[in-house]
């Protein structure tokens, strides 16, 4: 007995360790990746495309890093925050003032949140502009998506939680957004047989307005319910990228002399069993080891957005304003930056701004890999020189475009400014959001028939709306001011 | 031949219940968060002695969210709750209402004349409670221009 007492720190670590924690030989290598749970979502050898920090620019990874940072940081922070209207706010300002490094916590989670939304966009332009959606990567195309709305409703619904006049009047606008589908069955007077827009808000607010009801709901959807589907949905989202082969790359590039290739895939690949393998220091098909190339790759953005976050956090405090107070909107109200863009859509119609071209957009990102079946450019920036060049016009025509129809619309108004007694549909379908929308499509329309080519009329489309979106956004966020007046400067605004 | 229809009526037949138990389970699921009863106050609200409203006074009621009127003509209410996207509007004598949250515009008569407002204010009942008391119905609307007589 006293025998086994004495090995059992080195028995205790053999049985969790399967395999060597020290792997000296790619065959062990291997192992340790392919018997160990997490380990074993990557594959044991990458390409060493996967490894180019000027491909992927480990967005993906920083996404990741930063919903890990999420988690942690949300579980600390549930520790002290109470979802009740009346305790709500005073716990949040506790958690701020007075609960050790709790201001640091919170800094974190905030941070992180903006960080990931940031990231969960790049990820998906760099997606888009490298064509990795493309046949067989369609399917994760589409997991990518849900994971965007998801990150969106997890900091929509965490904005609520702190209680105060900010959270109070963004979810009051956001909850009638959930209603604005009323704005179309009003005027089609079939509110009283089909009322989806009452049945939304009701849903989600589980009263008529904003309240103890709404409170708890988005507690649980921003703590339980959103989180465990994301996870999930990750799960899914990784495992497809190790299953579609990786991350894309340029099939078609001339291959390195050096390489072997080897027809099929063996366990030979794996360094599993002893083969006639290659040269020394070459892996099979430009593969290289995942441990240790692609773990060090990953700890480095691991590190990377830690380091980020903590530094933004150390010296940016989040937010907290007065408690909230259902009789004075804040002026102006603005929710998270990245729904300013929407926010400005929505100031010329609810339902098209807040219902409409959401789910336009939404249906047209989620159609791109099924039009556009052109397995060409798979792996290169843009596919290639033409696509820069459509990328660039696109970019100066999406901008141009929006900046003019936003001048039109701060100097002169719209329709009704114009014709005072014209019907409210009239403006739902024509309005500064729905015919940027159509420019843009026609423009799109138009590359298609110059250049006969899907793919480069999905880059202008994809062009178009991203400048209208980081212009919209910027118009909101920065240029407008109590009222939703345009001010060319915050310091511009009336003090009251 | 027979045998092979047998299975895939069986097949379907397992398939079609389990689909059906599933839908059954999604509906009793989705059933739960729609509330039966909207919680909240009555919004039904006293406001007192109408004697205590001067002829040509507006007062905002905050937790009533309504402006009230009275003139010549009698008294009315408006909705401060702007139908854009539920902002409370600030009102002035010769303007009218203004939202501050995307700029809706109203006339004095909370008609809509600017902004992304897709309908008027509304303009809210007003009686005399039985106990004599001036009573606002915030869930009942009346057309523009309706005004209430006292006496
Ligand atoms: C919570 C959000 C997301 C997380 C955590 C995430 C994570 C990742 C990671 C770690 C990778 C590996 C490669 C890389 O780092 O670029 C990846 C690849 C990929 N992602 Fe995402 N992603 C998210 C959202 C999205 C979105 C919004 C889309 C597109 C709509 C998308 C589509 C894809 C596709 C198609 C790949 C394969 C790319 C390739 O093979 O080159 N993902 N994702
Ligand atoms: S809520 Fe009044 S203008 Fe939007």
């Amino acid at each position: 007995m006293i025998e086994n007492l004495k090995a059992l720190p080195q028995n205790l670590r053999d049985s969790v360790v399967r395999y060597t924690l020290h792997p000296t030989s790619d065959r062990e290598r291997s192992q340790a990746t392919f018997h160990n749970l997490f380990l074993h979502l990557q594959s044991v050898r990458v390409h060493r495309n996967t490894l180019r920090v000027a491909y992927s620019f480990g967005l993906g990874l920083i996404t990741t890093a930063s919903f890990v940072l999420l988690t942690l940081t949300g579980i600390l922070l549930m520790v002290y925050y109470k979802p009740s209207t009346e305790l709500a706010y005073g716990s949040v300002k506790d958690i701020h003032f007075v609960v050790p490094a709790g201001r640091f916590i919170r800094n974190i989670h905030r941070w992180a949140a903006h960080l990931m939304v940031v990231a969960v966009f790049l990820h998906m332009a760099r997606v888009f502009y490298t064509g990795s959606y493309k046949k067989p990567r369609e399917f994760n195309w589409l997991v990518g998506l849900a994971l965007l709305v998801l990150t969106l409703g997890l900091s929509f619904t965490g904005y609520l939680l702190p209680w105060d006049q900010l959270a109070y009047w963004a979810i009051t606008i956001g909850a009638n957004i959930a209603n604005s589908p009323r704005e179309v069955t009003d005027a089609l007077h079939i509110t009283k047989f089909l009322d989806v827009g009452g049945f939304q808000k009701q849903l989600l607010l589980g009263a008529n307005y904003v309240g103890q009801e709404a409170l708890i709901r988005f507690y649980v959807l921003h703590v339980a319910a959103l989180p465990i589907l994301m996870a999930m949905l990750m799960g899914v989202h990784f495992w497809r990228v190790r299953k579609d082969g990786g991350l894309s790359r340029d099939e078609t590039a001339p291959r390195d002399p050096n390489d072997v290739f080897s027809p099929t895939k063996t366990y030979g690949l794996m360094a599993v069993v002893r083969g006639r393998t290659p040269a020394v220091g070459r892996g099979p098909e430009g593969t290289v080891q995942s441990w240790p190339h692609l773990l060090w790759a990953e700890m480095a953005v691991f590190m990377f957005t830690v380091a980020v976050t903590l530094a933004l956090s150390y010296f940016f405090d989040a937010p907290l304003k007065e408690m909230a107070d259902p009789a004075i909107p804040e002026n102006p109200a603005k929710a998270p930056w990245y729904f300013l863009g929407l926010q400005e859509l929505v100031s010329y119609s609810a339902f098209m701004g807040g219902v409409g071209i959401p789910t336009i957009a939404l249906i047209g990102l989620g159609l791109i890999p099924y039009l556009d079946r052109d397995p060409r450019g798979v792996g290169k920036w843009f596919g290639g020189p033409e696509g820069k060049r459509i990328f660039w016009l696109s970019t100066v025509f999406g901008l141009i475009s929006v900046v003019a129809l936003l001048a039109l619309t701060v100097n002169c108004g719209w329709l009704r400014n114009w014709i005072p007694s014209i019907p409210q549909p009239v403006i739902t379908l024509i309005n500064p959001g729905t015919v940027i929308v159509l420019l843009y499509a026609a423009w799109s329309l138009w590359i298609l028939r110059r250049t006969a080519s899907l793919r480069l009329s999905a880059v202008a489309l994809f062009t178009c709306f991203l400048a209208g979106f980081v212009v919209l956004t910027s118009m909101g966020s920065i240029f407008r001011g109590p009222n939703w007046q345009f001010y060319w400067w915050p310091s511009q605004w009336p003090v009251h | 031949m027979f045998d092979a229809g047998r299975r895939d009526f069986l097949g379907l037949a397992a398939i079609g219940s389990a689909l059906a138990a599933l839908g059954t389970a999604l509906a009793g699921v989705l059933r739960l968060p729609k509330p039966a009863v909207l919680p909240g106050p009555m919004r039904v609200y006293k406001l007192g002695d109408p004697a205590q409203f001067a002829v040509g006074s507006v007062v905002k009621m905050d937790a009533e969210q309504l402006y009230l009127f009275r003139d010549e003509r009698g008294f009315h209410a408006i909705s401060s709750v702007c139908t854009h996207l539920g902002c409370i509007v600030a009102h002035s004598e010769r303007e009218g209402f203004a939202c501050p949250c995307h700029g809706s515009k109203f006339d004095t008569q909370g008609k809509v004349t600017g902004g992304p407002a897709p309908t008027g204010l509304a303009w809210l009942e007003v009686s005399l409670s039985p106990d004599g008391q001036l009573q606002v119905n915030g869930e009942t609307e009346v057309s523009r221009g309706t005004r209430f007589q006292v006496g």
